[in-house]
Parts: C-alpha cells; structure tokens; sequence
C-alpha cells in the first residue's frame, strides 16, 4: 500500500489544504505551492509559512519587516493569554448567525485614516481592534455579551485568523455543502457517509460508481480503500463526468492508480438504445453546466482549486507521475465482466437512476450492496414522489443487496 | 465480512463454502446469522433447508426448503451484522454509524480506540474502515461477561485480556479475519483510562459512555495532534458536561443528532414484472406471496405495477447526541 499522503498530520510543500478563515466565514482549497497566495481582505499572503506545520494549526496576519504576512500562532501564548476568549469563541460560534446588532460607526471615534496610521507604524490587529474599543463611545455600555459579539466582529475585520485544515472528506463535503451546494448536487456529509455504509466499501473493494456530483463521491470511495481495490468512475455519455474534487484529496499514486475511468459503452457494449442517447446528452449538457458555473466561481474559489491548473506545478508527492481517473485497462474491464463488482454508488441527480441501474445491476457481484443517492423519492418504476423541501434536507438513499435467482446470471 | 485481500472480494465467480458465515434473509426485518456446516440443517417457518444444498451456490441465492419455502442466502456486511447481532446493550444503528465513521475522519490505516463495546455494532463498522492495515482496540467493563463464557481465555496481547462479545462471534471473526483488525479489552476506560501504550497513537476515540466527561482526559492523552473524538450519549445533560471537559483540550466542538427516516415501499394492485427481481425495496415476501411468485410470475408479468412509498409509522426516533472535538494542535 505504501505510505499514505493522507495520513500525514504535517503540511508539505504541493499539498492541498482547506483554509477555514475567521471560524467558518470564508472556506478556501488552496495547494501549497511556492506561488500561492491567499486573499485577505485587500491584501494577498503566501501560504509558505503554512508549509511543513501540522494540520489544525492556525495563522494570524502579523507585520514583518516586508509587509504583513500569515504569522503561526503558537498555541501556548494562545492558551496561556486568551483563555477566556477562546471559551467565549466556543459560544461565539452559535451566535455567528445573529446579525440583529446594527454595524453603525456613529459611536466610534477612530477613523480610516487612523486604523491605516496605526497599521503603517507596525500595530497588530489585536492592538487595532483594543483601540477600536477603547475608542468606542458605546462599547462600555454593552452586556458583556455583545460586547463580546463587537470584539469578533472588529477581531475577523483586523485580526483575521486562518485555520488550516485537512482535505478529508469530511471537509470537504461540508465546505461544497455551504459554499457549492448544486455542485455536490446538494450532497449532505451525513448523506454521502450512508451512501459508503449502505454500500459496504472497504479494502480491496471494486466499486463502480457513477458519480455526477463533482467527484465527491469518488473521492469519498478512494478515501475507504486506501490504494486497495478500484473506483470505477462509469460515464454514460462520451464525456466523462468531472473529477474535479477528486484533486482537492492528497491522494498519493498508490490511490490516484485505482482511480479510473470506464464509458458505459465498454462495461455493455451494444446497448446503446435510444435511452442511452438521451442520457447522452442530458450528461454532456450537465458538463456543460458545470463549465459554465467555473467561469463565474466567485473570486475565494479561484485561489483555490485553480491554482493546481494555474500553477502548472503539481506536487510532486501527489499525483504527478499517476493522474487520477485514467480509462480503465482492457484487462481491468474484462475482469470486471467476470467478477462483477462488489459495491454500487450511483449518485446521478438529475438523471433516470432506474435506466442507469438497470444496466449496471448485471456487472455487480451477487450479494454486493448497491446504494443511490437522489434528491427525489424514485421508486420502481420511475415513480417520484411530491418533492420536499430541500432544507434541512438530505436527499434519499435507496439503498438494497443484489441476489442471484439463478446460476446464470441476475436478471 | 472484510476481505484482507483482493481474492476475498465478493465476485461473481465466489461460492458458498463449508464454513462460511451467512446470513438468512427471510425479509427485511428478519434475519439470522448462521454458520455453513455440511450436516446441519436451518429449521424455520418456511421449513428446514439443509446447509449442504447451499454449499457451492453463489452468496445472494434463493434456497429452498423441503416444502418450497425459500430464503436468499446473503454475504454478512456491518450493516446487515447489525441487523442480526444478539442486543446485549441499546446499539448504534446505521445512520449514527457511518456519519461517525466519516466525521472522525477514519481511513485506511488509521489507529481507533472505542469504549464500550456494547454488542459490537459499530466495531465492525470501524474495522471495515480502517482495513486493511489500521486498528480497532475496543474496550468494555463487563465483569458479569467477562466471568461468563463468553470470555476467550488466553488470549492475550501487551497484557490485555481479549474477551469476546460472545463466543461464537469471535469465532466468526476469527474466520473472516476480523479479528487482525479488532482487540477487544476488558477495562474500566471510565475509572482508568485508556492502556497508556496508545499515549498519543489514536487517529480517532469514540466514547459511549455513561459519564465520558470522565474518559474525555484520557482520550485527548491518547490522540494524535488534531485528532478526532466522539462522544456518544442520549441526553443532553451528559453532552452539557462533556462539552465543558472538552473545552478545556479540544476545539471545533460540535453535537449532532442524526435522524433517519425510513419508508415503506409497497407494490399495490399488481405486481411488478419479472417476478423475483429481487430488490429489497420490494414489499417484504410473506408467506402467501412466497408461493404466489413462484408460480405466478407470466401473470405478473402483464400487471402495471404502482408503488407506493410512505415513511414507516413506527420510525427510530432519538437514538443519541454525537458530540465530536478535535484536539488542540500543540
């Protein structure tokens, strides 16, 4: 198996990182790479300081000799000094939604130009943020409470904090779900941790998936084998559906290798009827509309996942000489016409699920689990019920055992 | 249950063999975990069916019994474990279970401390995650268990007493290669703590535990930087005072509950074509059916189905808050 990229509790240079800003405000997939940088407020920072520490740690922006830069907050002083304040933030986090205060500088007395004085003679954001309360008229007048709302919000303006995290799954399904939610086709991380359970990945796993949700999914199942078994990414049309999440993991080769690619059409030749046209093209205008969704990804999420296109420099550690989602072998394929595979993942949302399973049920193994994620109820045949709401709401799962009614073969 | 190497992969080409562990589908709410022994026979309402008529006959069959009753003979997975293991105690089910398993950010490889171990639901769950080379070293204060039977004498490793959940289920374990994954110890992780041989090796610590505000030291002790614990309980007063021990050593501190709602697919008028597709989404065979569909299957065949789903009357309601930190990075 080798060692896993994944594990590693340090950062290296090339790997990718979710940059979780200010507490969850901003959520940024960054690749730490020599000439990344990352956006805060006006300014951009290099990422290089966050080069080599463990995940988890967290950054402040501190003025050096060459400007400000990310600064580590070593967690002694953290601890040692601001006790109070960090059990406050645990609090804090409840409340970020309330926005019931009114953001109106009337009572305080500095202005721009002093914050931009303070700034140029050296002063860190916390000593801003002091001044702005010592100099606010109200400030003493505040239950402790909002006080403590009025020392966050000024702390997230001036004192922004960066807390560096790993790219699991996890993470990244939740950053999509908050940030992306259409992308992930609304894939809720409890949703997609069903989907892996009802389908029984594990180790040495052949898992065929049919994944037009961004890659998560196949990101998900690599995740659970390991650099053990394949992911089978099947796309029904000729263009293969995005991997575009897949690149966020810190796969290493052993587990990019067992990333491929399979087009319905080899898996069962000749059973490309008119059915199969339609969802040709209902998948080739899905891709489409992911393109069209990349032009106009709002300014966080190009620093982000774009700087492994922009870069041109992969990480060397990663998937450099092994690229994910390479088309699977002849010998692979025809493997899998014998053995069948031994897990289904279909997670099409705005496809007919039953046409697709019906044609991938005769390459699963008997007794293999198959799961399927849809936004709407689908049952047999083709029924769907009234939507729900989608809030607070986290999709279906159908999820079932392949049996075996004869020796020849399942019907 | 978990393949420790690609031969043991569920195929298309995999029999059942003398020895196997199976499990007896006889419909969606009634199960049975039974070992495959050439002699033996399965005795139930539809009849006795002999293991040796299922000897070489793929995982996911339909057998029958002498009067033509069947059953669908299914390769055990943590899920459908679940579904048949004996309840020693209240159990995780599916959908706490595998959001666990995902947010504690377990992967292949990864070291993982549990306690309890209850009726070893989640155990598998977390053996089947950290296949092929991670593992779980669960642990449970059970003396009443641990003096009975069900405990494995002389097995021990680094000094900790290896008790089973019960016997056979080590067994099974044993068979399936389960156990290079699991060490199942006796020990009061409440009162004691964690066995200091994993200070600082665990990549994730599940608690379920009456008190965990108790265990919660001992767990940051045994996590790696950035680690992952889980807290388990049922009431929020006991998440209120976990919260507050966690707050201490952990950070991004965050309760879940997890609702599942399950539904009732149900075929009414006619019935779906192709008889026995076999989904198990279809109505739950029952007696009478078992026999109709047998014969009937031309006459079904012409049938429009309509399906109905409705979400069960009877659902899981609150199973328990998961309460998950992460250690603060030194």
């Amino acid at each position: 198996m080798g060692e896993s990229n994944q594990t590693s509790r340090l950062t290296w240079e090339g790997c990718s990182v979710l940059l979780d800003i200010n507490d969850g405000e901003r959520l940024v997939f960054a690749r730490l790479s020599p000439a990344a940088t990352l956006k805060i407020g006006k300014k951009n920072f290099s990422l290089q300081p966050i080069v080599g520490c463990p995940f988890g740690s967290s950054f402040r922006v501190d003025n050096g000799k060459d400007g400000p830069y990310l600064s580590r907050v070593v967690p002694s002083e953290e601890e040692g000094g601001n006790n109070v304040q960090e059990e406050e933030n645990v609090t804090g986090e409840e409340l970020r939604d309330n926005r019931a205060l009114v953001d109106n500088n009337t009572a305080q007395s500095l202005t721009g130009e002093d914050i931009d004085e303070m700034r140029r003679q050296g002063a860190t954001g916390e000593q801003i943020v002091e001044a702005l309360i010592a100099n606010s008229t109200t400030f003493e007048n505040k239950t402790s409470f909002s006080q403590e709302k009025y020392r966050l919000r000024k702390q997230k303006k001036y004192a922004p904090k960066v807390l560096v995290r790993r790219p699991f799954v996890r993470s990244i399904c939740d950053a999509y779900f908050r940030k992306y939610p259409a992308r992930i086709g609304c894939l809720r991380s409890d949703s997609l941790a069903l989907l892996l359970s009802m389908a029984n990945v594990t180790a040495h796993s052949d898992v065929l998936v049919v994944d037009m949700v961004g890659g998560i999914v196949t990101g998900a199942v690599a995740e659970r084998l390991g650099g053990t078994g394949y992911v089978c990414n099947m796309h029904l049309g000729v263009t293969p559906h995005s991997l575009e999440i897949v690149r966020i993991f810190n796969f290493n080769n052993d587990t990019c290798k067992r990333i491929v690619r399979c087009c319905l059409n080899d898996l069962c030749p000749g059973q490309n009827g008119s059915h199969v046209q339609n969802e040709n093209m209902a998948s080739d205008s899905g891709n489409q509309l992911d393109v069209t969704e990349e032009d106009v990804s709002l300014e966080e999420n190009k620093t982000s996942v774009d700087t492994s296109n922009k870069t041109g420099k992969r990480d060397p550690t990663t998937c450099k000489a092994i690229k994910a989602g390479e088309v699977a072998s002849e010998e692979l394929i025809d493997s899998w016409k014998e053995k069948g595979f031994s897990s289904l993942i279909i997670a099409a949302p705005e496809q007919d699920v039953w046409g697709i399973l019906q044609k991938l049920l005769p390459h699963l193994s008997y007794s293999a689990s198959f799961a399927i994620y849809h936004q709407y109820l689908q049952v047999l045949p083709s029924r769907t019920h009234p939507h729900m709401q989608m809030s607070a709401f986290g999709g279906y799962i159908l999820s079932g055992t392949k049996i075996c009614t004869s020796e020849s073969g399942a019907q | 249950m978990i393949p420790s190497d690609p031969s043991e992969r569920l195929s298309l080409l995999r029999r059942i063999q003398e020895g196997d562990l199976v499990i007896v589908y006889e419909r969606h709410d009634h199960m049975k975990a039974v070992k495959v022994i050439g002699g033996s026979v399965l005795q139930n309402r539809f009849g006795v069916f002999k293991h040796s008529d299922w000897i070489g006959k793929p995982f996911g069959s339909k057998v029958f019994s002498h009067k033509k009753g069947f059953v669908y003979l299914l390769a055990p997975t943590p899920e459908l474990w679940t579904l048949v293991l004996s309840h020693r105690t209240q159990i995780l089910y599916i959908a706490d279970i595998s959001f666990i398993v995902m947010y504690l950010e377990i992967v292949p490889g990864c070291v993982v401390l549990e306690s309890g171990t209850g009726s070893g639901s989640l155990t598998t769950s977390l053996a089947r995650a950290v296949a092929p080379i991670g593992h779980v070293y669960t642990f449970d204060f059970h003396e009443q268990r641990a003096a009975s039977a069900s405990c494995v004498p002389d097995r021990s490793i680094a000094g900790i007493t290896i008790c089973s959940l019960d016997y056979l289920e080590w067994e099974d374990f044993e068979k399936t290669g389960v156990n290079k994954l699991i060490t199942v110890g006796v020990r009061d992780i409440q009162g004691e703590g964690f066995p200091d041989e994993h200070l600082g090796q665990a990549d994730a610590v599940f608690l379920d535990l009456p008190q965990p505000w108790l265990a919660i030291p001992s767990a940051g002790k045994m996590l790696k930087p950035d680690g992952i614990m889980c807290s388990f309980s049922p009431c929020i007063e006991q998440v209120q005072r976990s919260c507050e021990t966690l707050a201490l050593k952990f950070t991004d501190i965050r309760t879940f509950e997890i609702l599942l709602r399950t539904y009732e697919v149900k075929e009414v008028r006619a019935e779906l074509g192709k008889g026995d597709e076999g989904f198990s989404f279809r109505s739950p065979p029952h007696k009478k059916r078992q026999h109709s569909t047998e014969k009937g299957d031309a006459v079904e065949a012409s049938g429009a189905a309509t399906v109905m789903a409705k979400p069960c009357s009877e659902g899981r309601g609150h199973t328990g808050y998961l309460t998950f930190a992460r250690l603060k990075c030194v």
